[in-house]
């Protein structure tokens, strides 16, 4: 007993500099010299900063322009009779966000594969909501030409993210292959690719395909953009997977000969699981790289969310209001790269990436 | 248990990759060729008045003539493909409802009610295209029409094979300076400096112009119309140029326009009009005739609210033939007799094109100037219709 009563005596309380917000603040924001005026220049250029953009925000800023425009911001010049099949993709877009944060959560095998399935046909399903049918009463078709805003955002992204994903992966192998007409033949593509920026890509598409096309071949310049975007996204997938094939001990494939599994097998059971969980962050990174690239087709003559914010800018009264409409469609880009970059956080987490 | 259900998505989405781009290696093929376009339209979309921009090299391109006349292509299509601007400040606008309007845009319009009496979702597609894009897009039939601020120029009528219509709208390089700064031409801006937007013929003819009047200046170049405008503005210049259009709608924008004025000189010719493809003139004389007949309604005091009555009440002649009333002149051109009492009677007659696009009651608010009739000292003119 006595020894424990000492042991407490020898615990003093810290000394209250030490503990509490005080404590918190000498430790992260004045330990040091440098820190304290890291610190302090910090606090004055928020004190002189904020207040201003707020005293903007809330008085001078025309929001006027962003609000009247916002069904354009959204869909660009889609007609404005069918806003209502955007609005409904949307929905079923966030109701089955909602279902998954539960379904994935269960132990139920079949229902998260029933659920897989259902996010995989998804974009199809919508892709028609949105694009219609000829001579359809309920969902009249809808001319490609006329799909902007967000929505054309949206669909670049969403194309390039899911059709690059295999082509990548496919080009990774294929560089990798022991066949050289197939290594030579991927190594080329991805390194002719990754040698010209996207805009150059976006301006061939637009521009000069027209002219290979046969004269009444019309592929409409948003699918031009996709194929285009998609093409480029897969040549840095490539390089990407392969990096994550790289760190796959020898050992791994040498073990699946050993038990018979043959050359598909191997890589669709052992390799390939192994080597995309690595290079989740990258493969992330480059998604959130293309959905932002998206708002290069705004040079191209797309209507996207930022060739939509150019038109706003130009309509009588708003001329002005670069502010507002910059800030806001920068705003819709950081909202949604940051949900793309908390996602692929929580999938790292569960799949224990850089745990084991 | 992860591994398969990726690989199946996997696969899945690799069919559908497959199911889609069938034809996608040609955009590899080709994609060395023509680099430079991307740093020119970077600059060129970066302004407000594309009349202005640096003169793109647009690849020459034999592309065969279609067998027909393009005015038969459209007629069986149901729907005219009109390549427009969708950001250029009265002229081509995305509206909120939207639906496209603007002084070009009109013109489009036009042309749609000269073929098929209407101008809607189902007979006009309003293509928006760059500046670098649209003589691709007039060159490869994927346009029917271009009507997107385009000047008129020698080497856009050879090298893009198109041919040019009726100039719509006579624009010009114009001088702003600040009233107090007692400047009344270009000589009053010796020693000063004057704020230009980079990378355009503004630019050149600006330089082109001093040199001329023997004019010692500094130009200040800004990579943007918002940022050449912010610093005049701030007094960082003396003067201020662009298109006359431009000035007159931006020197609305700036915080005192009273306290601007701009100078008379024009320094520069930028007639814009529609374009077609070269060697259709059949096509081409439904869409000059089209716009003639917005004109020559003015010349005849005929609008959009009259245009009925006049059709079936005045015993005029000329009137009569060019309301379709009397011969064939409608028919001869291809469309019905009558193509230009729907245009005015849909679209209305010059006068009412312009001021509901550009005219007082907008915020831009551009004299007619030049886009005055000839009777009134304009150039606009339509040759008779008989």
């Amino acid at each position: 007993m006595t020894t424990a009563t000492n042991i407490e005596q020898a615990y003093e309380a810290p000394p209250r500099s030490e503990v509490g917000v005080l404590g918190w603040l000498k430790r992260n924001l004045f330990g040091s010299v440098i820190d304290s005026v890291l610190t302090i220049i910090s606090v004055s250029l928020l004190v002189w900063l904020v207040p201003a953009f707020l005293n903007w925000a809330f008085t001078t800023a025309n929001w006027a322009s962003v609000t009247t425009n916002k069904i354009i911001l959204m869909q660009g010049p889609y007609p404005q009779g069918e806003t209502w099949r955007v609005f409904f993709s949307a929905g079923i877009v966030a109701i089955m966000a909602v279902i998954s944060l539960f379904v994935y959560k269960t132990d139920n095998k079949r229902l998260r594969q029933t659920m897989t399935l259902v996010w995989v046909a998804s974009p199809v399903v919508l892709w028609y909501i949105l694009a219609g049918f000829e001579n359809s009463a309920l969902l009249p078709k809808v001319d490609y030409s006329r799909w902007g805003g967000l929505l054309l955002t949206f669909v670049l992204a969403i194309f390039g993210i899911i059709a690059s994903f295999p082509l990548g992966v496919l080009l990774a192998l294929g560089r990798r292959s022991d066949l050289p007409i197939i290594r030579w033949l991927s190594t080329a593509y991805i390194e002719m690719v990754r040698g010209v920026p996207l805009i150059t890509v976006l301006f061939m598409a637009q521009v000069m395909l027209p002219l290979v096309l046969p004269a009444d071949a019309r592929v409409p310049g948003m699918f031009r953009a996709m194929v285009a975007m998609a093409l480029f996204s897969a040549a840095y997938l490539a390089e990407n997977v392969r990096g994550g094939l790289q760190a796959i001990p020898k050992g791994q494939s040498e073990a699946a000969e050993a038990i018979g599994l043959n050359k598909f097998q191997e890589m669709y059971l052992i390799i390939m699981p192994q080597a995309l969980r690595t290079v989740i962050p990258p493969l992330v990174g480059q998604f959130i790289g293309l959905f932002k690239d998206t708002s290069l087709v705004a040079i191209v003559g797309l209507l996207d969310l930022l060739g939509i914010g150019k038109s706003i800018l130009s309509q009588a009264g708003f001329l002005q209001a670069q502010k507002e409409v910059y800030l806001f469609i920068a705003l819709i880009y950081f909202v949604f790269s940051f949900a793309m970059s908390s996602t692929s956080i929580r999938l790292e987490k569960k799949l224990g990436v850089g745990q084991r | 248990m992860f591994s398969k259900k990726l690989m199946l998505v996997l696969s899945v989405l690799l069919l559908i990759v497959l199911a889609a781009c069938g034809g996608a290696p040609a955009v590899e093929e080709v994609q060395k060729v023509e680099e430079p376009a991307a740093t020119e339209a970077a600059v060129e979309e970066a302004q407000v008045s594309e009349t202005q921009e640096v003169k793109e090299e647009a690849p020459v391109v034999e592309v065969a003539e279609p067998s027909g006349s393009r005015l038969e292509t459209v007629k069986a299509r149901g729907k005219l493909i009109c390549g427009g601007n969708a950001n250029l400040a009265g002229f081509g606008v995305l509206a909120d409802d939207g639906t496209f309007s603007g002084f070009d845009i009109d013109y489009c319009k036009a042309v749609a009610v000269a073929i098929f009496g209407v101008a809607d979702d189902s007979t006009l597609e309003i293509r928006p295209l760059s500046a670098s894009d649209r003589p691709i897009a007039l060159q490869t039939n994927e346009i029917d029409v271009l009507i997107r601020n385009t000047t008129w120029t020698t080497s856009r009528d050879t090298e893009w094979s198109a041919d040019f219509g009726p100039t719509t709208f006579y624009d010009g390089q114009g001088m702003m300076v600040l009233k107090s700064s007692g400047i009344t031409d270009l000589q009053g801006l010796e020693g000063g400096s004057v704020c230009v937007q980079s990378g355009t013929t503004t630019e050149l003819n600006l330089a082109d112009q001093m040199s001329a009047a023997g004019v010692n200046y500094e130009p200040k170049v800004y990579p943007d119309a918002p940022t050449t405008l912010a610093a005049y503005q701030e007094g960082t210049c003396d003067g201020f140029t662009t298109d006359k259009s431009g000035l007159i709608s931006q020197m609305q924008e700036l915080e005192n326009p009273d306290d601007h004025v701009i100078l008379a000189v024009t320094m520069s010719k930028e007639p814009l009009g529609p374009a077609y493809a070269h060697g259709d003139n059949a096509w081409g004389d439904l869409v000059d005739w089209t716009v003639y007949c917005t004109i020559g309604a003015e010349e005849l005091g005929i609008t959009s609210e009259n245009v009925e009555d006049i059709a079936g009440s005045s015993a005029d002649p000329v009137v009569l033939r060019m309301l379709g009333g009397e011969g064939d002149l409608g028919t001869g051109l291809g469309v019905d007799n009558d193509f230009c009492v729907k245009v005015i009677k849909e679209v209305g007659n010059y006068e009412e094109i312009y001021n509901r696009n550009l005219g007082p009651d907008t915020p831009f608010n551009v004299p007619r100037g030049l886009n005055d009739l000839w009777t009134n000292g304009g150039l606009l003119y339509s040759p008779p219709f008989r």
